[in-house]
């Protein structure tokens, strides 16, 4: 009887191969519909009212003018609305006949504001008032007062935000006492909550979630938010289908904030470069929650004695979402900046400082493999220098190390597989496609079980009707869909083999799929196509069901957690302008079996875009005094352009050691990275470190002039 | 209208469109506006006005408001939702459709403002059965991840590849600059590029 588990590499047809994007056509034609892309009939058009103040009181809200003007046919207000919190913090809503005339409709609304004091600036530790979260292992001062040398900087990265280019909301519809949703979401299965529910009076197990395509969620798009449960109260309200999408500047302003991290730190190092202390103070903001990121010190958490302060700040900015690894990145730059100052003091070589003291990570044998790796791809030996490129003119050219670390095991996730008679495969699973390649991987591993090719098998995906799979966030889909898929589609082929077992003179135990058949695993000539096979199966079709679970996935072996990865950054900065250059930028990287190949690339290839984008050009810049965005827009909310990027290479670590840890997912761990590679690779062209992110020329110029490096 | 040559405003055009729409409140004194365009004559609004688009070879009779962008006549009243609505003020090129042959942004062109022009969208370059050749090497070279940018992209690129046909590298990175991707596809989009200007993605 086939077997579930990962087949050996020499048996695997499909799962592993670089495979074209199966929903690739779609997209490039346009053709695939987004959330934001669904017409209803008799639409209507909703808007939100926003707060201006960064605090205040809420004294009143009129909405009657709104309500008189020509096509306006639904109002929303916030009746429980006593405070609000953040600029853009939403407090009413119109829906009207067109778009336009609903953003017309918001300017007629009048809102009562009382202002109160508010407070946005992050970066600065005396804003926490109270005790800070404390913790201490082994006897640091006794360790420092030991060292050889010793190091303190101060280090930052601001908040950002993800500025999805699909922004946040829905589409929603009432028929029949049903609700019908379109939202933009990376949680389809999860995404019809107690919320939702209760703002539209509809019973949770009747609302229907429809995500096929989605532009964009990084970790912000779980839950329904306000612009859900507006959107569903104003389609109950009006009896019509709603459109709620958010504008660009509240996409950027309150759909999501990665938190900031700030921290001052201080290193001891034997003179041979050991590292024995590590001690941080940290602090940050996530918005009124305030918590910073706080996995100090970051990767080298072995380092023997250690102190950690943490202290959160407040403040009256748009609420932070998971994004891409939350935490990782920032403690990433924060610790790896630290340490690659230590290298610097102790005048030793970056590679050769971070290769000593693998041993205080969790799995030194692979980033020692992979820095080998890295180092080659990059020319290393022949580019490196100590700090501070002394060629002469204005462009400075250095490289940058940085490693990390990402859990990554399969979720929870049921999978149906459905086989027919006249031979065609269907798989339903409850996930999405996030543009990870979820549609492509189910349909590779359900046809490689059966032995069929790609197109014999129809996937679908993105309903809450499905089987149900978990959300799509910290890198748990691939291993999940991937687990629960196999399941399903050898459950269903031992029921095939079962069918046809004696019309082949054998028992289901000896039988394999293979090459569109049934065959004999002993005597392969002895063979039934799979078409007819299928046919003995009756007049019904088949259903099986894969259920994978988080515990029974890994103890199986069919998935996993824990990887590591490395990059090195080469740049080149113009000492007199402060212009970063990216020239080139490698990634080494283990994500256990990969299912398909070019797809992880293109993941990690976008996870080194998105961190250069985050390393030279995007902060969230407020304004202390009016406690507004000042760039929520995205000419001032800058993106990495196609010019931007450099040389880019990417290696994917495979074979023995990696395949056979089962399938672990990929979306988060490239991206922790390329701060502190970039950051590290600034600091040994130019000489000084640039002490926060993003490194734009005025941090660049500045930094230069307190070294007295330039005047 | 008289077809007019170039891509994008003309000082006519630029008056009619603010004209009507509240934005010019305060800043040019409507009474003078409404002479200078009433001068001109061809008045559009306000209110909705009946206008004629020639849309992937089609002539599509609509009413828009004058301040409708042609990219929200297009999404929102002709259901063509391939061009998408992202930053909204000619940043990130995610609406670029092709109008008389060059690309445009089409967040910043006005619908009346493209009566008389041949516009393109992506839906009219090429089908999931019939994919051009830049679509072809979008799809072999995965220069998409969510996808949302790469309508946008592959228009902006079937322009870009129609008009420098032999593009180096270099020439694609400087074409293509003017559209955003947040998922992080341009290693890819720029091989895709280069392979369509050869037309080697026909296999």
């Amino acid at each position: 009887m086939p077997k579930a588990e990962w087949p050996p590499a020499e048996k695997r047809t499909l799962i592993g191969k670089p495979i074209d994007r199966a929903d690739g056509p779609a997209k490039a034609t346009g053709t695939a519909k987004y959330s934001y892309d669904i017409n209803r009939p008799n639409m209507l058009w909703a808007k939100v009212v926003t707060s201006p103040h960064p605090h205040a009181e809420v004294a009143g809200i009129d909405t009657s003018a709104a309500e008189k003007l020509e096509g306006v046919k639904g109002v929303w207000k916030d009746e429980a609305a006593k405070e609000v919190n953040y600029v853009g913090q939403i407090v009413a809503a119109v829906a009207a006949t067109t778009e336009e005339i609903a953003t017309e409709a918001v300017s007629l609304v009048k809102v009562n504001y009382n202002p109160l004091e508010h407070q946005v600036v992050d970066s600065d530790p005396e804003l926490f008032k109270g005790d800070p979260n404390k913790r201490d292992q082994g006897n640091v001062d006794e360790a420092f007062g030991k060292a050889d040398v010793t190091h303190s900087g101060n280090y930052g990265v601001p908040v950002i935000t993800h500025c999805c280019l699909e922004p946040h909301g829905q589409v929603a519809e009432i028929r029949d006492g049903e609700m019908y949703v379109w939202p933009s979401t990376q949680n389809v299965s999860g995404y019809a909550d107690r919320g939702l529910s209760e703002a539209a009076g509809i019973p949770q197990n009747k609302i229907h979630v429809d995500c096929q395509y989605m532009g964009g969620g990084f970790g912000s798009k779980f839950n329904p938010g306000k612009w859900g449960t507006i959107s569903a109260a104003l389609a109950k309200q009006t009896g019509r289908p709603v459109k709620l999408l958010l504008d660009r500047d509240l996409e950027l302003m309150i759909a999501g904030n990665r938190p900031s991290g700030f921290s001052k730190i201080k290193v001891g190092a034997t003179k041979d470069g050991k590292v024995t202390a590590f001690e941080s103070e940290v602090w940050g903001t996530s918005g009124m929650s305030g918590n910073p990121p706080d996995l100090m010190p970051y990767v080298f958490d072995k380092i023997p004695n250690q102190r950690r302060i943490v202290k959160r700040i407040q403040t009256n900015r748009g609420p932070a979402q998971a994004w891409r690894a939350p935490r990782h990145p920032q403690n990433c730059y924060l610790t790896l900046a630290a340490l690659a100052d230590t290298a610097a003091a102790l005048k030793m070589d970056e590679l050769e400082f971070f290769t000593k003291n693998l041993d205080l990570t969790a799995r030194p044998d692979v980033y020692k493999e992979e820095l080998e790796i890295a180092a080659r791809l990059v020319n290393y030996n022949q580019k490196k220098h100590v700090r501070g490129d002394k060629t002469p003119g204005p462009i400075k050219r250095g490289l940058g190390i940085s490693v990390h670390t990402w859990g990554g095991l399969g979720h929870d996730s049921e999978c149906d597989v459905t086989v027919s008679p006249d031979g065609s495969v269907e798989a339903k699973i409850g996930t999405q496609d996030l543009g990870t390649g979820t549609r492509t991987v189910i349909q590779q591993v359900v046809a490689d079980t059966l032995g069929l090719p790609l197109d014999a098998v129809k996937v679908q995906i993105g309903k809450n009707e499905f089987p149900r799979s978990g959300g799509s966030g910290g890198s748990t889909t691939i291993g999940g869909v991937s687990t629960s898929s196999r399941l399903a589609a050898t459950a269903a082929l031992n029921a095939v083999c079962e069918a046809v077992a004696q019309k082949l003179g054998t028992t289901a135990e000896n039988l394999e799929a293979a090459g569109g058949a049934i065959r004999q695993v002993d005597k392969p000539s002895n063979r039934i196509s799979w078409k007819d096979a299928c046919a003995a199966l009756g007049v019904m079709p088949i259903t099986k069901r894969g259920t994978q679970t988080r515990n029974e996935g890994k103890a199986k072996g069919f998935t996993n957690e824990g990887v590591g990865g490395v990059q090195i950054a080469d740049v080149s900065v113009d000492i007199e302008t402060g212009v970063v250059t990216l020239n080139e930028m490698v990634a080494v990287q283990d994500c256990g079996l990969i299912v398909n190949l070019k797809l992880t690339e293109s993941q990690v290839y976008g996870a080194l875009i998105m961190g250069i984008t985050y390393a030279l050009y995007e902060e969230a810049v407020y304004d202390p005094k009016t406690g507004r965005m000042l760039n929520a827009d995205m000419e001032f909310y800058r993106l990495a352009g196609i010019k931007d990027i450099g040389l880019l290479k990417v290696h994917m670590m495979t074979g023995k050691g990696y395949d056979d840890r089962g399938v672990i997912g990929i979306g988060e761990p490239p991206v922790i990275s390329p701060g502190a590679a970039i950051g590290n690779a600034v600091a040994n062209a130019i000489g000084v470190r640039v002490p926060s992110l993003p490194l734009t020329p005025d941090r660049i110029i500045t930094a230069l002039q307190k070294e007295g490096s330039i005047v | 209208m008289s077809k007019q040559p170039g891509s994008g405003f003309s000082r006519r055009g630029f008056l009619k469109g603010v004209g009507i729409t509240s934005v010019a409140g305060g800043l040019i004194s409507p009474a003078g506006l409404t002479s200078a365009i009433a001068a001109e004559g061809d008045v559009k609004g306000p209110g909705e006005t009946p206008i004629t688009l020639d849309v992937n070879g089609q002539k599509r009779k609509l009413n828009v408001e004058p301040r409708v962008t042609l990219l929200d006549a297009l999404r929102n009243r002709l259901d063509l939702t391939g061009p998408k609505k992202v930053c909204d003020r000619g940043t990130c090129g995610a609406c670029t459709v092709i109008v008389d042959g060059k690309p445009v942004y089409s967040c910043s062109m006005l619908a009346v403002e493209a009566e008389g022009r041949e516009v393109t969208t992506i839906e009219g370059i090429g089908t999931p059965q019939r994919m051009n050749e830049v679509q072809r090497a979008f799809v072999k070279h995965d220069a998409q991840q969510c996808g949302f940018c790469t309508p946008g992209f592959v228009t902006a690129a079937t322009a870009f590849v129609r008009a420098n046909p032999k593009a180096s590298i270099e020439q694609v990175r400087a074409g293509l600059g003017g559209n955003l991707c947040r998922c992080g596809t341009y290693a890819g989009m720029i091989l895709a590029v280069v392979d369509a200007a050869k037309g080697g993605s026909n296999a």
